[in-house]
């Protein structure tokens, strides 16, 4: 019995977090959150590590790994709230065309960094005003809003029936714009689809509902990571800033606060384990668990993202120290693939106990 | 990541399920624990290595080598079957083991056989009206007199002291020592001339407390464990077996389960509490916690067995979370049942047993004892992650 990560697991944590820690330091996510500079050089360098190819099978020319490496993975990003395609083109879209085996041509260009698949679920999920598609004859029409990765290549929409699509980004009638969020370091657009040619990826609810555990599961751990560098950042500030003579970090109201972090974060990171490994190993569970590391990561996440931010003092608020690159990648983690209170009562759908 | 236990504990688990399809018949009520039937029970689990087992066969016990999974599906076939899995309390889980690391071979003999059975049953003198969070500052002195210790003093929050026979308990033996320093673990009956015990009634109507008074008891001095001035090390070990043990996961997930009964049958204008989005949310908000504390014990289990891993910031932080979080679920039981809700004792509305109010006030309790939340958030702070502890005042 052993709950925790494997040896190879924690080497591949630690190459990516050693990528990171050189390659995407804070100074470049600024750059990429003012659009001076896109992801591409950040995103080539996880492609050399394996990133893209890391669920695909051997068999498909993939690593070959699983969602809890998957999700270690994501783990790293949020600590270092890194710009990078990671959840559709690594993930979500993998996921589809491997489960659904459409598209799987795909997969290669999309491992090579050649080819990034962005994800729009919105409407399958909770569809909001001034969104709505429908498909006809093979054809797409209607406008998808928040979808992920302005940069995709082609995006996997689904629809209220949670049928998967696939549409190029070349394609005739295919358009979209940016929209801007409170979270820079990573895009998402809205798509208006003009009659555009929609390739069938699934009309098994089953795929749709799979791809998206899985997405929930990335979120959450993107949210564990960023939240425990938030906690980093203010138990190093309350150890080093002084008033009143005293370090803040000796004053019960502070150490506290840095307590009442670590105390509720350090129960998520054994939830996202065990939603990772579930996804592949336990499925009568598996379902549940996502929803509850993806809500539960999003509370405790919030909780985390504001208090560290408050140990900070005025500092906090700032941009010099740049905390609020976290704070906004914890808040839209939260409310993208579904906000806690839909997630929760898809839970409780799920146990039967809705009537 | 691999949650299975492995094949060879299979063989294992069998045999406890033939033990207690054999057996369970015999499992006897949680009130009559202590009467004659509880201690068949008891010695029947003693004899089959199912209490105890680890403690050696000279002292009563089963004398297995240690092993950690073996234990664990114990405690998960017992629970299954719903069956009491034998004595408790502070003699069990907090002596037994201090004299085993430091008793002498003479109070291994004489304490732990009937302590395991039940015919011996203890108390916990630590506390003090002036000595709670800063427990280290007890002034309940011992005095060597002859070849006596001469006790005066007060403890407080002493549960059990009215059933207990015998008591271990925290007095300052060197008062010129550093505070730490100057305390001595001894052990003595509570029928010795001098203690005087008052019940302490809590708020939930119970007295599961006591104060205890102590005018020159005296004790003989070999009935002391470790050395004179030692006593603050042997408490600290046994405190360490407290505190994880206050607040265990799978009694929150049954609680979990109960809540979720009583949101299926309880309505409200005639729809069930279940059906109502406000609550269910909240039912499913308390399930992601106690899914999360689940796993974190997981990692706890798989810590203990895999040595490498790393868990002390997991294990911190269990006392806090788990007492807290079962609060916040009696609570929520409350709330589903509205004025029902508000039933107590010989009320005919009462639900569980009145447990859910019970348990609310009892809970809080264990946040406060046993080290409170304050202290816990010290500890996670100072020791979890290293940040610097509050200075001393100055003394005027």
């Amino acid at each position: 019995m052993e709950f925790g990560l494997s040896s190879e697991q924690t080497l591949l944590q630690d190459t990516v977090n050693r990528f990171l820690d050189e390659q995407a330091p804070l100074a470049t996510v600024r750059q990429i959150a003012a659009a001076e500079i896109d992801d591409g050089a950040i995103w080539k360098g996880l492609v050399e590590l394996g990133i893209p190819a890391l669920l695909v099978p051997e068999h498909l020319g993939g690593v070959g790994l699983g969602s809890l490496d998957a999700a270690i993975v994501a783990e790293s990003l949020g600590y270092h709230a890194t710009p990078a395609p990671f959840l559709g083109t690594a993930v979500m879209a993998p996921l589809a065309f491997i489960q659904s085996g459409q598209q799987e041509a795909l997969l290669g260009p999309m491992a090579q960094g050649d080819y990034r698949v962005g994800i729009a679920f919105g409407e399958a999920i909770g569809a909001r005003n001034d969104a709505g598609t429908t498909v006809s004859s093979g054809k797409l029409t209607g406008k998808a809003i928040f979808a992920l990765d302005a940069a995709a290549d082609g995006y996997l929409v689904a629809t209220r029936e949670k049928h998967l699509y696939f549409v190029e980004a070349t394609a005739k009638g295919f358009s979209r714009r940016l929209l801007t969020t409170v979270d820079k370091t990573r895009t998402t657009v809205e798509l208006v689809f003009d009659g555009v040619v929609a390739d069938l990826v699934s009309q098994d609810p089953g795929v749709f509902d799979r791809v998206l555990d899985a997405g929930r599961v990335m979120q959450a751990a993107d949210t564990l990571g960023a939240a425990q560098y938030a906690l980093d950042q203010a138990v190093d500030y309350a150890k080093q800033r002084k008033q009143f003579e005293r370090v803040i970090g000796s004053f019960q109201a502070v150490k506290h606060m840095c307590a009442e972090m670590a105390a509720s974060l350090e129960p998520c990171r054994s939830l996202v384990w065990y939603a990772g490994h579930a996804l592949d190993h336990i499925p009568e569970e598996s379902r549940v668990t996502a929803c509850h590391a993806k809500a539960h990561l999003a509370e405790v996440g919030r909780f985390v993202a504001k208090t560290a931010t408050e140990v900070h003092g005025g500092m906090g608020f700032t941009d010099l120290v740049g905390l609020h690159y976290w704070f906004k990648r914890i808040g839209a983690n939260r409310q993208l693939l579904g906000s806690p209170e839909l997630v929760r009562e898809e839970a409780a759908r799920l146990q039967g106990m809705v009537a | 990541m691999d949650l299975s236990y492995g094949s060879e504990y299979s063989d294992f688990r069998e045999e406890v399920r033939g033990f207690i399809a054999a057996h369970q018949d015999k499992s006897p009520s949680q009130a009559s624990m202590r009467g004659a039937e509880g201690l068949a029970w008891q010695k029947l689990l003693l004899d089959n290595g199912y209490h105890s087992r680890t403690v050696p066969k000279a002292y009563g016990g089963f004398g297995a080598e240690p092993d950690i999974l073996k234990s664990r599906i114990i405690s998960e076939e017992f629970s299954a079957a719903q069956l009491s899995t034998g004595l408790g309390g502070q003699g069990i889980s907090m002596l037994t083991p201090v004299l085993l690391e430091m008793g002498t071979e003479a109070q291994k003999l004489q304490f732990i056989k009937p302590t395991i059975m039940g015919e011996m049953i203890w108390c916990q003198g630590y506390s003090e009206p002036g000595a709670g969070s800063d427990l280290a500052s007890l002034t309940t002195k011992a005095e060597l007199d002859g070849d006596d210790w001469v006790i005066n003093g007060q403890k407080i929050w002493t549960s059990t002291a009215q059933l207990a026979d015998w008591i271990f308990c925290l007095v300052r033996t060197e008062p010129d020592a550093p505070k730490h320093q100057g305390i001595s673990f001894l052990l003595f009956s509570m029928d010795t001339p001098g203690i005087e015990i008052r019940p302490l009634v809590d708020m939930t109507g119970d007295a599961n407390f006591n104060e205890v008074f102590f005018t020159d008891v005296r004790v003989p001095k070999d009935q002391i464990v470790g050395r004179r001035g030692q006593g603050w090390q042997v408490a600290n070990a046994i405190l360490g077996h407290e505190r994880g043990s206050l607040a265990p996961p799978d009694a929150a997930e049954n609680r979990l389960k109960g809540i979720i009964k009583l949101m299926e049958t309880e309505t409200i204008d005639g729809h069930r509490v279940m059906d109502s989005p406000v609550f269910r949310d909240r039912l499913m908000k308390l399930q992601g916690q106690v899914l999360a504390m689940r796993f974190n014990d997981m990692r706890l289990l798989s810590a203990r067995i895999n040595k490498g891993q790393d868990a002390q910031l997991a294990g911190m932080i269990v006392k806090l979370q788990g007492t807290e979080l079962r609060h916040e679920l009696e609570g929520f039981a409350i709330d589903v049942l509205g004025e029902i809700g508000l039933a107590y004792e010989d009320n005919p509305y009462l639900r569980g047993n009145g447990s859910w109010q019970y348990q609310y006030m009892y809970f809080l309790g264990l946040i406060i004892g046993g080290g409170t939340s304050q202290i816990q958030k010290n500890i996670i702070g100072e020791r979890g992650l290293d940040l610097p502890r509050e200075p001393k005042v100055a003394k005027a």
